[in-house]
């Protein structure tokens, strides 16, 4: 059985808080658990929030410059995904996938190679050469980090998903954690490009690239 | 007893690392029903209850990293 990404749901949130994303995000779960929808994927971006996977291995404070983000008010949420923490903030294409990983032949390596691929092969729709590091989930350009990825998998269907860097503004607020709980350095579009982009066309030119590909 | 078995997660997954239990021994546990959470590289995944009964004995604390296909908990079912 094959994903048909074209029967796939997909929803646009638009900019919104971590919380009233999460509870939509959570729904569309229940829906996609009881055969109510197909295949789902959600876009937003958040307001400025940190989120801890459950990979963090210390204490959260040991990651985080906390007088910082309390001074700059951004709140922090555990969430059950896979991961250690990351930063999420205007900016940045955030994209959850409620799939069922039947699709997937219940193959969690499987859908982490097809997410890192997913980015890969839109990144290169820019020109850009982008690869994955074998033990270090997630989409590089060189040393940096672009696209971002945490799961969780319930009945083997996957909620939460992938952070792609767009605008240069998302990465001030990186430098206030240790992304994924190591000495990591972010990248954005932007940055690679050396150019300003508009992040409503980055996000639509993902939608039709995501549409239009075949699993 | 029915055993609590880590079951194949994908290929090239032999380990994962018990982050989550959602019942202590002693409870009474439902078939289906989320038991243990999971994770493998960015990853969590729940294993349901693969009985109903009491959990008698969890064999992988949290934070303990398991083979697949190994024993991490004995339900007694009733």
């Amino acid at each position: 059985m094959e994903l048909n990404l074209s029967r796939c749901r997909f929803f646009d949130l638009g900019l919104i808080d971590y919380p009233t994303a999460y509870n939509f995000q959570k729904e569309i779960f229940l829906k996609v658990n009881n055969g109510q929808l197909y295949s789902s994927v959600i876009f937003c971006e958040h307001y400025p929030v940190i989120t801890v996977g459950r990979s963090a291995k210390r204490e959260i404070s040991f990651f985080i410059k906390e007088e910082e983000i309390k001074n700059r008010d951004i709140p922090i949420y555990f969430v059950e995904r896979g991961g250690s923490l990351t930063y999420h903030g205007p900016g940045q294409l955030v994209i959850y996938f409620i799939f069922n990983l039947v699709y997937f032949n219940k193959d969690i390596h499987y859908f982490l190679r097809w997410l890192e691929d997913l980015g890969i092969e839109f990144l290169r729709g820019f020109k850009i050469s982008a690869i994955r590091y074998p033990g270090y989930t997630g989409v590089w350009i060189n040393s940096k980090k672009i696209v971002s990825i945490g799961i969780a998998i319930k009945n083997w269907i996957s909620f939460h998903g992938i952070s792609i860097n767009i605008k240069n503004s998302i990465l001030e607020n990186f430098k206030l954690i240790k992304p994924c709980g190591m000495d990591i350095t972010m990248t954005s579009l932007e940055e690679i490009l050396k150019k300003e982009l508009s992040f409503i066309e980055v996000k639509e030119k993902f939608l039709s690239f995501l549409k239009n590909k075949r699993r | 007893m029915v055993k609590v078995v880590i079951p194949e997660l994908g290929e090239g997954i032999d380990k994962a690392t018990i982050s989550y239990w959602f019942y202590k021994e002693g409870d009474k546990v439902n078939k289906g029903e989320d038991l243990v959470e999971v994770v493998t590289d960015k990853a969590t995944f729940n294993l349901p209850s693969p009985s109903t009964g009491i959990l008698s004995q969890i064999i992988s604390k949290e934070g303990q990293t398991v083979n697949i296909g190994e024993v991490i908990a004995l339900i007694e079912e009733i």
